[in-house]
């Protein structure tokens, strides 16, 4: 299906993307000059574009496991937002006896709810290396769970898809549950600072956007590196006919495992990077139709290679923030024009479009 | 005072009602004179049970009873005074109300009660039942006794019953009070419990009896508890039948996984409320709305899925995860298209009158009735759907088609129609379903994705392409949801049965009732 690209096009496409990352390293020096500067760009403009980054990443892990290995998940949504969670309670812990209450341990909504000590899971988050480590490790668990249990039973394709939406949509109950300790409803909000910098400064707003840039640019040489490993190969054979590369005596249980997880923790890690920069993390985030929506980027973008994702990401986060903005109503049906559309005429996305008009 | 009413009470039964009419003018000039001669005529009236004494004390009760000097009464009605007995119109002025005291109220409560246990409307009797049930004391008995004797509807009868067994226990003999607790036991309430309960301290003698009877009660009480779980997993499972009947034929039967399923069974629901508001105008046609929109939410279901079935879904057979994309998008523009035209708000859908109130079954177990119609409309389209695909010229070129599009293509089955007819099909039951969710839930443009997990959930667990897998998966799991709710509360329950089924495909991964043979291997 999605063969690798005609060699000669390959520094091109290169160049483009490593273009593109180092002019959105731009924007947090541009946001710096004086508001009178014509090339002066707005606070909004700077969180909306981290947002979008994390978005990239979470399309990049889905792509890694859909594109390459054909393992359509509708539960990435779940990681994404285990691994903001992670990121939320060090955040929340962060925020010591600032909050309403007052409280020096315990957060607002605990105090609120009546628990009379932290949580036995809540320890050791107010350590940042310690809450880093569960926005990787708790979703890679979970993938790694799911995974096993439903590749060692063959289960694949549409069933696959099916589970993992009915996993997301089980989080998201339990996690609206207010005696899960996880705030309920609400979920968490009124952060205060990371790492010592409070974060509705310019500074925390910098930083977090260059850590979410150098984050993509990591998951994506990782992802680069993986995918055209042998192991890579081995995955795309997996993806087209996977009961073959299965009598030809390799373990295919253990290959989509690897990557399943891996994905999962790259999505994690677009979680953990997401909620600071938003400034809230709640049980929507584990709607089913966001985990749908973030295929649907891999899907517009092309899936089975990397710069699809990020480019799909990219653009059909710009275009609903636009469109959005002034007509909030028409948006839906833009975006499920967009699933009928890709899936109809561009079973490849915009790179396969791009491909076409090139060659 | 008792034993005084008692007495009097003996005296008149015998002659009633003809020594009622006497007893009732014979009482009347006592009121207004002091506050004991009225307390004293007040329970004569209570006890001689004249229906005509009843406006006359409520009079009483409310200060709108009045007196003139030479001891005739009248009674301030929002229309003027009125002579009593004779009702004519009557002239207030130089009447003074008459007045009350405690004693006189107490008096009043209880005649009150007594007239109103024999009232012409039931609603009141059943009030009063009540009142003297929480009174009870052995002075109620020949009340209850008379009142029990006239009564005829089968729930008022209990409650008298039930205050009879309570205020025989009140009594001195203990052979009564055995009677009543065997009574009481039989009765198997909460309230009989609690009774009982309340007894054990007052009656030393007779505590082996009572905790038999209650320990009776609460067998009874686990059996009544056990079968209302038992309904409401029948009445979860129904509305999980209706959702995923659907989703079997075309994701079974198909293998189209459809992610706007919900929004037919939205559509379905939605259609109701149209047919609602076209029969509103029309008074006999307005009971019959309801069953009246289920062709119609099946026709307009249907025609939306036989559209989506050729204009879209049709260029992606083969490809099952395209589709589930693409049908996520058709479904999510659909949900839109309602909200603008519709609004977001819900709309209501009216229960006919037929489907409402509540049933009580063997055992005491109340059910509501629209839950017992859908049960039963669940498994009648059931039966209509596995009818459908057996004995019809449809089913069989569907059956066909499953099974071997190619050779059912060169005996001259038109494949691409049946494909339609077969998506169509699948979308009309949903939008059937949506007619009984319309009854139980709010009719809102998102109604269906409420049902999409679930549904999956019930086919996948019975197994892909069987009918009666789907019926016996969407049944175990209403009725497991509802066993573990009490246990884990309802979003736990609806958490622990998705892990389970996610642990039970993986023992059996072609789920309860696989395929076998050729047609699993597809």
């Amino acid at each position: 299906m999605a063969e690798a690209a005609p060699p000669v096009r390959r520094p091109f496409a290169l160049a483009a993307l490593v273009g593109a990352l180092l002019l959105l390293a731009l924007l947090p020096v541009l946001n710096g000059l004086p508001e009178a500067h014509a090339l002066h760009v707005s606070d909004f403009i700077v969180s909306i574009v981290g947002k979008w980054i994390c978005y990239a990443i979470l399309a990049l892990a889905i792509d890694i496991a859909w594109g390459y290995a054909g393992i359509l998940s509708l539960g990435h949504g779940a990681f994404f937002a285990l691994g903001g969670y992670a990121m939320g309670m060090h955040l929340m812990r962060r925020i010591g006896d600032r909050g309403v209450y007052g409280h020096p341990v315990l957060p607002d909504f605990m105090v609120f709810l009546g628990y009379p000590e932290l949580p036995w899971y809540w320890l050791g988050f107010d350590n940042f290396g310690f809450a880093m480590a569960m926005a990787l490790l708790v979703p890679g668990a979970l993938g790694g769970v799911v995974g096993w249990l439903a590749f060692r039973s063959r289960i694949t394709g549409v069933y696959f898809s099916i589970i993992t939406q009915a996993m997301t949509y089980a989080l998201m109950l339990a996690f609206f549950r207010n005696d899960m300790g996880f705030g309920g409803n609400n979920g968490f909000t009124d952060f205060k600072d990371l790492l010592g910098v409070p974060l509705n400064t310019a500074t925390a707003r910098a930083g977090l956007f260059y850590a979410a840039l150098v984050s993509l640019a990591l998951c994506l040489l990782i992802c680069a590196y993986v995918v055209k490993s042998k192991l890579g190969r081995v995955l795309v054979a997996v993806r087209d006919a996977e009961s073959r590369v299965r009598f030809l005596g390799y373990n295919v249980t253990s290959y989509k495992l690897f990557v399943f997880v891996l994905s999962a923790m790259i999505s994690g890690l677009a979680g953990a990077l997401y909620v600071p920069l938003v400034g809230i993390i709640n049980p929507g985030e584990f709607s089913p139709g966001n985990s749908i929506e973030a295929v649907i980027w891999v899907a517009v973008g092309g899936r089975g290679t990397l710069g699809g994702a990020l480019l799909g990401a990219f653009s059909v986060n710009g275009v609903k923030t636009w469109l959005t903005s002034f007509a909030p109503d028409i948006w839906p049906f833009v975006l499920g024009g967009l699933f009928v559309a890709v899936t109809l005429f561009l079973p490849k996305g915009l790179v396969g479009l791009l491909r076409k008009r090139g060659s | 005072m008792m034993r005084l009413v008692f007495a009097l009470f003996l005296l008149l039964a015998a002659g009633l009602p003809a020594r009622a009419q006497d007893a009732f003018t014979a009482a009347l000039p006592g009121i207004g004179t002091s506050f004991n001669a009225t307390a004293a005529a007040v329970d004569a009236l209570g006890v001689a049970g004249d229906p005509r004494a009843l406006p006359l004390l409520q009079a009483l009760s409310e200060n709108r009873l009045l007196r003139r000097a030479d001891g005739t009464l009248l009674v301030q009605t929002p229309d003027g005074a009125r002579d009593i007995p004779g009702g004519a119109a009557a002239d207030p002025a130089g009447a003074e109300t008459v007045r009350l005291n405690n004693r006189v109220r107490v008096a009043l409560r209880v005649a009150l009660g007594r007239l109103q246990i024999i009232a012409d409307d039931p609603e009141v009797r059943l009030a009063a039942v009540q009142g003297v049930l929480r009174s009870r004391s052995a002075a109620d008995l020949p009340i209850l006794e008379t009142a029990l004797a006239r009564e005829s509807v089968p729930r008022i009868r209990a409650q008298i019953e039930l205050a009879l067994a309570a205020s025989r226990l009140a009594a001195d003999n203990a052979d009564v009070k055995r009677a009543a607790i065997a009574a009481l036991a039989a009765n198997g309430s909460d309230t009989a419990r609690s009774i009982l309960l309340e007894s054990r301290g007052a009656n030393p003698a007779l505590s082996d009896e009572i905790t038999a009877a209650v320990a009776a009660i609460d067998r009874l009480l686990a059996l009544r508890r056990a079968g209302e779980t038992l309904f409401q997993g029948l009445s979860l499972g129904s509305v999980l039948l209706l959702a995923a009947l659907g989703l079997a034929v075309t994701f079974g039967v198909m293998g189209v996984i459809n992610m706007a399923h919900g929004e037919f069974v939205m559509l379905g629901a939605y259609t109701t409320f149209l047919v609602q508001q076209a029969c509103r105008d029309i008074p006999w046609l307005l009971p019959w709305s309801l069953p009246l929109s289920v062709p119609a939410a099946f026709l307009v279901a249907a025609a939306v899925g036989a559209i989506m079935e050729r204009g879209l879904i049709r260029h992606l057979y083969g490809r099952p995860l395209e589709t589930l994309l693409m049908t996520f998008g058709v479904g999510m523009m659909i949900q839109q298209a309602v909200r603008i035209v519709f609004g977001a708000q819900n709309r209501e859908v009216l229960s006919p009158p037929w489907m409402q109130g509540t049933l009580e079954l063997p055992l005491g177990i109340m059910v509501t009735q629209n839950r017992l119609w859908i049960i039963v409309f669940g498994i009648a389209v059931l039966l209509l759907v596995m009818a459908a695909i057996r004995y019809t010229r449809f089913g069989l070129e569907m059956r066909a088609v499953v099974q071997n599009r190619r050779i059912a293509a060169t005996m001259g089955i038109r494949t691409g129609r049946v494909d339609a007819l077969t998506f169509a099909f699948g979308s009309g039951i949903a939008g059937m379903a949506g007619v009984a969710l319309s009854q139980i839930d709010n009719v809102s443009p998102n109604l269906g994705t409420g049902y999409i997990v679930d549904s999956f959930m019930v086919v996948v667990f019975g197994g892909v392409g069987s009918l009666a897998g789907t019926l016996v998966g969407a049944f175990s799991l209403g009725i497991v949801n509802k066993v573990l709710e009490p246990y884990a509360g309802a979003v736990l329950a609806k958490v622990a049965v998705l892990v389970g089924i996610m642990l039970f495909i993986q023992r059996r991964p072609k789920g309860l009732f696989a395929l076998k043979g050729r047609a699993a291997d597809q």
